[in-house]
């Protein structure tokens, strides 16, 4: 057994110190009838590392990685390319293999980069502040709801229709049990994004209006308009953001009177992994600090007057407050929160920039094409403006389109039938998403395969 | 061999020889310093290479279009690579030595779980591909999910909780489902006194009013305490077994049996789940709800915070209300997984999801991949080891260090200490901080809070004996140190790249962000 060091020897010296004869002594409080006299059966004895590997591999081989076929899936999750160095860095044991930095002396690696990660977080999102990371964006959206119950005193909140259905439901589960009051209607199929809709549901028991952005079809909603709706109520602006790179092309939503601003971290720095670990990005206005969530690092010094970082404003938090704190959260995302804000190192702001105008470029250039696919009554793009992702309209149930399209080995978007089963007037919408990664040749092999598929 | 200090050094000889001469940098050989990359460049430049396109952005763009770019530096990847080197030196971490966080179980990261979970059929797999094109990921969930359940003896697993503490919100959300699906309106949540601060967090979040119950003084739960308690208003019990004092609950099916008799539900807080992997299964002991942290018993890296992972088993009575997507073992004896689009047939008294997509698939694929490895036999050696190691500091260290429930027979997988018998003014925290000077990390400290300066030890089955050995001859000096009345270690750590740090000053004027620039 390759993980365990102890030899036969040593067990039975180190039993001689305990003053016990074999091992199952040490588990004289487990009641007799419930301990395990062998290995449970029906399971597998232990393997070799090459036979699990072996195994492993047949596992991943059955699915369809996105670097092995043309694709233009977003919805909540990006592929972007991660330089090499990222992933080589977040594997040195020292960040990989530490624990949460409870003891700042010898931790000052993770705190100095929670530091950085905060200060990039806050600069990309134009908040005041930002934390140390929650566990993605869903759950950070749904935290963002709570803390504005906090602030405001109110308990109504108001989600726009653009907003991710995996981030509503999310939002949904957790006020069904605090007693929230949650507004919300599924998308239409138009153009334009739903400012009207969510400043008139606004009033003066709203403590939120959560809106995406851009949003789920890509749309780019008024921000600033609705900020102002908003603090005319004494309600909070919470903008959730999918998709961080685009914010190198759009103005960032803390700029444009957002009060709290969380997102998806993923698309910079850590790889799609079937949905997680992803990385919850949480930003606020610095008035707001002892509501917030989640872990926070802050700047002192030492006894030697030197510069260091420790986790900070910890009395808001579970294990000092218990059953007063401001969440349960107990761990974040480091690792993540690593690749992350190494990746952004690399990027900068000018990096991102281009980024996020090339992932622009691609996305017009796919809209362009799919346009020119002929059917009956055609392949309709919906948005006027989108940064690297928009949805267009089939003749057809998407979701059967979907499934053509992987048949011939292309993965070609996300159904809104399978985001939104239960609204039919959805099921012909599909979501296309482009990025640097995405080629002329993908973008031609995508055009060809619709046309096939809708003729 | 293995002299923990060769170099016959002694605390009272102060600290010259580790060098009291400034150095023009501020570096002292390979004790690095490190800037921040804000400092280190101007915003401005960047580190990878991506060519401006051709085409403009769409005209209706303009209007929202950013109008700085976000000011942060750029560095080239030689830079980057140097940053991120030099911070991480400053790092302890497990592969430098034992970290022996109690609660923590903080194990050696096998590398081949890293292998396999940077497959490009896991790494490179988008969550919303058509279901035929992660037929392999789907398996993954399956299989480790039939693991969890059989090792576990429970009937169903949520496998999306994104920590341990996002699967107590799940556990106890299962309950107040179970509960309301009966119309049943109680709602007092007991829990002891040395639980976690994550579970009365939890049932506060959930809704639940949260009653306290005391330890006996041989570190268990009070059971005539808890019995008496129970009544009509009680929709559960939140225990931790083994629980925080390192001990097994021996009543824990007495009180899972009373518990149920009254009409509540039994949560059990599956942080310390490793000291009993393959030695006994919860289900037997009447438990309905169990999060489990794979970055704990099955070996996933912590990375300096997370990302965690806590699948929930959960008994025949709470698993009809587990989230979207579930996992649950069907009447053939298979597992399988229920997403939303088959709900209303298969699940339909599910309470909802609780985060976006399938949950943390990367660290599916390592727990796998460490599950596989040891195998079922290999699981309770696990267990065995680690009870083992335990003990084996426990009974080294009694005679050095006041052991509070020393006397209720073998602890399981950590050792609990206090700071009884320490001289006057000398604190758990010297020991502690005396303990990163001998090159260790800390045990977990003030923690559980029933016992006075607690320290609570949790080797962990991959340390070997020998590193046993010179973690508990430090130990063993710390304490003589501390009782001889050795002043030097109340400034304790000498050595480490920082000495003590000034959290009152970070917390009275938190300085969360740089702003090094906001003068200009």
């Amino acid at each position: 057994m390759r993980y365990l060091p102890l030899t036969p020897a040593e067990r039975t010296d180190m039993l001689g110190v305990i003053g016990a004869n074999t091992v199952d002594d040490l588990f004289v409080d487990v009641p007799a009838e419930a301990r395990l006299s062998g290995p449970i059966a029906d399971l597998p004895m232990h393997a070799s590392e090459m036979a699990v590997e072996r195994h492993m591999a047949a596992l991943a081989g059955k699915n369809l990685a996105a670097s092995q076929v043309p694709f233009f899936l977003g919805a909540g999750a990006y592929r972007h390319h991660v330089p090499a160095s990222v992933d080589h860095l977040i594997q040195r044991g020292e960040f990989l293999t530490a624990y949460t930095p409870y003891q700042p002396e010898i931790a000052q690696g993770t705190l100095q980069m929670l530091f950085e990660f905060q200060t990039q977080v806050a600069r990309l999102l134009g908040t005041e502040i930002a934390n140390a990371s929650m566990y993605d964006g869903s759950t950070a959206c749904w935290e963002a709801v709570a803390m504005a119950g906090r602030v405001t005193k109110r308990s109504r909140a108001v989600l726009c229709s653009g907003l991710h259905p995996h981030y509503v439901s999310t939002v949904r589960t957790m006020a069904r049990f605090t007693g929230d009051v949650i507004e919300w209607a599924a998308p239409r199929l138009e153009a334009a994004a739903d400012e009207v809709g969510v400043i008139a549901a606004i009033d003066d028991q709203t403590s939120c209006v959560v809106v995406q952005y851009p949003d789920i079809l890509g749309r780019i909603p008024d921000l600033a308009a609705i900020a102002e709706a908003a603090h005319a109520h004494g309600a909070l602006l919470v903008a959730v953001v999918t998709e961080p790179v685009a914010l190198g092309l759009i103005e960032a939503p803390g700029n444009l009177g957002a009060d709290i601003v969380v997102g998806e971290g993923q698309s910079i720095g850590v790889g799609l992994q079937f949905g997680g670990p992803y990385l919850g990005l949480f930003g606020c206005r610095e008035k707001f600090v002892r509501q917030m969530p989640g872990r926070l690092c802050g700047e002192t010094v030492d006894a030697e007057g030197k510069r260091g970082f420790v986790l900070t404003l910890s009395t808001r938090e579970q294990h000092i407050r218990r059953e007063k704190a401001t969440s349960n959260i107990c761990t974040n995302a480091g690792l993540c929160a690593l690749a992350f804000s190494v990746h952004m190192t690399l990027l900068g702001g000018e990096g991102l920039s281009r980024l996020a105008r090339l992932s622009h470029a691609r996305a017009q250039q796919t809209a362009a094409r799919l346009a020119r696919v002929p059917g009956v009554p055609g392949v309709r793009v919906l948005n006027d403006v989108y940064v690297n992702e928009f949805a267009v309209v089939l003749p057809k149930d998407a979701r059967d389109v979907v499934r053509q399209l992987a048949d011939n080995r292309i993965l070609g978007g996300v159904s809104l039938g399978r985001l939104y089963p239960d609204a039919p007037d959805l099921a012909n919408g599909l979501l296309i998403c482009t990025s640097e990664m995405t080629t002329d040749a993908e973008i031609e092999a995508l055009g060809q395969a619709l046309e096939g598929v809708l003729a | 061999m293995n002299a923990p200090n060769a170099s016959g050094w002694q605390p009272e000889m102060g600290n010259a020889e580790a060098g009291t001469s400034p150095t023009a940098s501020g570096d002292r050989a390979l004790m690095l310093e490190e800037a921040l990359i804000f400092e280190l460049r101007e915003p401005g430049t960047t580190g990878v290479d991506i060519d401006q396109p051709a085409a403009p952005p769409l005209a209706g763009l303009a209007r929202f279009l950013r109008q700085d770019i976000a000011a942060l530096p750029g560095l080239s990847e030689p830079e980057t690579v140097r940053h991120y080197t030099r911070l991480s030196r400053q790092n302890y971490a497990i592969d430098l030595g034992p970290f022996p966080l109690g609660s923590c179980t903080m194990k050696h990261n096998p590398r081949l779980n890293e292998k396999v979970a940077r497959m490009a059929g896991f790494a490179d797999l988008h969550p919303l591909v058509p279901q035929q094109a992660a037929g392999g990921a789907f398996e993954v969930i399956n299989e480790l999910a039939h693991w969890l359940i059989t090792l576990t003896g429970m009937h169903g697993v949520a496998m999306t909780p994104k920590a341990g503490a996002h699967g107590e919100l799940c556990g106890v959300l299962c309950i107040k489902a179970a509960l309301a699906a009966r119309g049943d309106t109680r709602n007092v949540m007991l829990v002891p006194e040395s639980a976690h601060g994550t579970n009365p967090a939890t049932a506060a979040f959930a809704g639940f009013t949260i009653e306290n119950i005391p330890a006996t003084a041989e570190g268990r739960v009070d059971l005539a305490a808890l019995m008496a308690r129970l009544g009509p208003d009680v929709a559960g019990v939140m225990i931790t077994n083994p629980n925080t004092c390192g001990l097994f609950e021996r009543d824990m099916k007495t009180i899972s049996d009373a518990v149920h008799a009254a009409g509540g539900y039994v949560y059990c807080d599956g942080a310390n789940f490793n000291a009993i992997v393959g030695k006994v299964r919860p289900g037997d002991l009447g438990i309905d709800a169990m999060h489990i942290n794979l970055h704990k018993t099955f070996s996933t890296p912590h990375g300096g915070g997370g990302p965690g992972s806590g699948p929930v088993v959960l008994s025949e009575a709470l698993a009809p209300y587990g989230p979207l997507p579930f996992t649950a073992r069907q009447a053939d004896g298979t597992v399988l997984l229920i997403e939303e689009q088959d709900a209303a047939a298969e699940h339909p008294h599910s309470f909802g999801r609780m985060a976006a997509f399938h949950g943390q698939m990367g660290m599916f694929t390592r727990a796998l991949a460490y599950i596989l490895s040891h195998g079922a036999d290999g699981l309770a050696r696990v267990a065995e080891d680690a009870v083992l190691n335990a003990n084996y500091v426990l009974r080294s260290l009694d005679g050095d260090l006041d052991a509070p429930f020393g006397g209720s027979g073998p602890c399981m997988h950590e050792a609990l200490f206090s700071d009884v018998g320490l001289a006057d003014g000398f604190s758990t925290l010297d020991l502690a901080k005396g303990l990163i000077d001998e090159g260790f990390h800390p045990m977990t400290v003030y923690f559980p809070l029933v016992v006075h300066g607690a320290m609570l030890v949790e080797p962990t089955e991959t340390e070997s004996k020998a590193g046993l050995d010179r973690f508990i001859a430090s130990l063993r000096s710390l304490a003589q140190r501390a009782k001889a009345g050795d002043e030097s270690l109340k400034s304790a750590p000498h050595f480490a790249p920082r000495r003590r740090l000034d959290e009152t000053q970070a917390a009275r004027k938190p300085v969360l962000v740089w702003k090094g620039d906001a003068a200009a």
